[in-house]
């Protein structure tokens, strides 16, 4: 582990209240990795990559962007200057999109460009433009989110973090709130990315995706990592039962 | 239809004073309103105790009560005040200053609600989003939520300003030469009641009905994007 790598997590605990979340979590992404974390819902998997961009705070462990180690006080304090400057390293997608209604899909592409990086307004749009290009959805550039599919909004949400070219991208559940027949077009995305070698942490559900995309499966269970390994070990010759049962449940459906 | 017997222009400059009064405190209640919000939702508990108690009082004390406190505590204050600095002569307070000051907290006061309401209406997400693309609370602020709060807050503000149009009335009792004021003068000059204050309240319908057709444009523009098929 170095300053060159893109992530490592050590021993990372959280507890909501007496409920403890997260019981010691430990991983590393190293350049160009694509983790995906799956397990059921409730097993802390969605928090644990909520606290990589300081969304959420941990009561115990360390998380390193490229070595910088983050400062989160107990009782959860975040050194603000330090969250804003990681997360402009760490883009984000969300599983409900969480485009800016009041924007234009390229207005929220060029927001966070114009006034978090400063880059002028012509450069932002240039970027944005070419970046709603490769998301295919460049001809909606000037609609209002609301008036997008879900799969189209999500698409956008992606170009929006894409916009920042941040070093990492984390994926909460991307496809969890979309329409079965339009996961296809959002996956797409995601492999294409996945492919430009780039760093990403992806928390999902769609285990066919994760076998073909991933350089590292991680199987959450109860705020534990039951099982972990190239996605030939977790999905196919898993050590753990559980982690067995789940994987072929999940492919039943 | 009426016989105004050559009070009219009188009237109509009184309807503007109204409209100045009423726009005036719309002005300032609104900043009040957007500052005292941001207090309640703040986490410092005094602040949060201030914001409480500002509002209870302004809530629960008639208008009327709080201009003629207002112009009177004002006068003395002002007053006790230039005594203090060696001031002899009695100074008279603006009734223009005393009513718009105290109908700007009243409208302050009920902008506040709204105002809270309409922040924890924008969906927790959207901010969550752009804080997750390193904007800091200040810039999330002012770039995500201020904007959409002012489309969620326009009708209940709205709301507050066809009241306090109509509540300018009151001011009236202080001496500030409003629709309400000219009116009672002409009643008093021509012993016919019944047609000026029937006027007056046609006046005041009037204002009302061009004060609702503007707001509905702003509201209209203020959801661009928001209802499907307005505004792409």
């Amino acid at each position: 582990m170095s300053d060159e790598t893109p992530v490592s997590v050590s021993d990372l605990h959280k507890s909501f209240g007496a409920l403890e979340v997260l019981k010691g979590i430990s991983m590393t992404a190293e350049k160009g990795d694509v983790v995906s974390i799956i397990g059921a819902s409730g097993s802390g998997k969605s928090t644990f990559l909520r606290c990589i961009n300081l969304l959420e705070t941990y009561d115990k462990g360390e998380i390193r962007i490229y070595g910088e180690r983050l400062n989160v006080r107990p009782g959860g304090k975040v050194d603000n200057r330090q969250a804003d400057r990681i997360r402009r390293r760490v883009g984000m997608v969300f599983q409900n999109f969480n485009l800016w209604s009041h924007r234009t899909v390229l207005q929220n592409l060029t927001e966070a460009p114009i006034h978090v990086l400063g880059l002028p307004r012509r450069e932002a749009e240039e970027r944005a433009e070419a970046l709603l290009d490769k998301v295919g959805i460049r001809d909606k550039r000037h609609q209002y989110p609301s008036h997008l599919s879900g799969g189209q909004q999500q698409r956008a949400a992606i170009a929006r973090a894409l916009a920042m070219e941040p070093d990492v991208l984390l994926f909460d559940e991307p496809t969890s709130a979309l329409d079965p027949e339009l996961v296809g077009e959002v996956l797409r995305v995601m492999r294409a990315l996945a492919e430009e070698d780039r760093t990403m942490i992806i928390v999902t559900h769609e285990m066919r995706f994760a076998r073909e995309v991933s350089s590292k499966v991680m199987y959450f269970h109860q705020g534990y990592v039951e099982e972990e390994g190239p996605p030939e070990q977790v999905f196919a010759a898993p050590h753990s039962d559980r982690c067995r049962q789940f994987v072929s449940q999940s492919f039943d459906n | 239809m009426f016989d105004l017997q050559g009070f009219g222009p009188m009237l109509l400059l009184g309807a503007w004073m109204t409209v100045q009064v009423a726009l005036t405190a719309a002005f300032f209640g609104i900043l009040l309103g957007l500052g005292v919000a941001l207090m309640k939702l703040s986490n410092s508990r005094i602040a949060r105790l201030l914001g409480d108690i500002y509002t209870t009082v302004l809530r629960g004390v008639p208008i009327l009560v709080v201009i003629l406190l207002f112009y009177f505590g004002a006068i003395s204050g002002v007053n006790a005040i230039a005594r203090s600095l060696g001031h002899t002569q009695f100074i008279d307070l603006s009734a223009f200053v005393a009513g718009t000051a105290a109908l700007s907290l009243a409208f302050g006061a009920y902008a506040t609600e709204v105002f809270r309401g309409a922040f924890q209406a924008i969906p927790k997400g959207q901010i969550e989003a752009a804080r997750a693309v390193g904007m800091s609370r200040f810039t999330a602020f002012r770039r995500v939520s201020l904007p959409q709060v002012w489309r969620l807050a326009l009708p209940g503000l709205g709301n507050i300003f066809l009241v306090i149009l109509k509540e300018t009335a009151l001011v009236s009792v202080i001496g500030l030469e409003e629709l309400m004021r000219k009116t009672e003068y002409a009643v008093g000059f021509t012993r016919q009641p019944f047609t000026f204050f029937l006027f007056a309240a046609l006046l005041y319908l009037a204002m009302t009905i061009v004060a609702m057709v503007v707001l509905q444009q702003l509201e209209k523009r203020a959801n661009r994007g928001i209802v499907r098929g307005v505004g792409a």
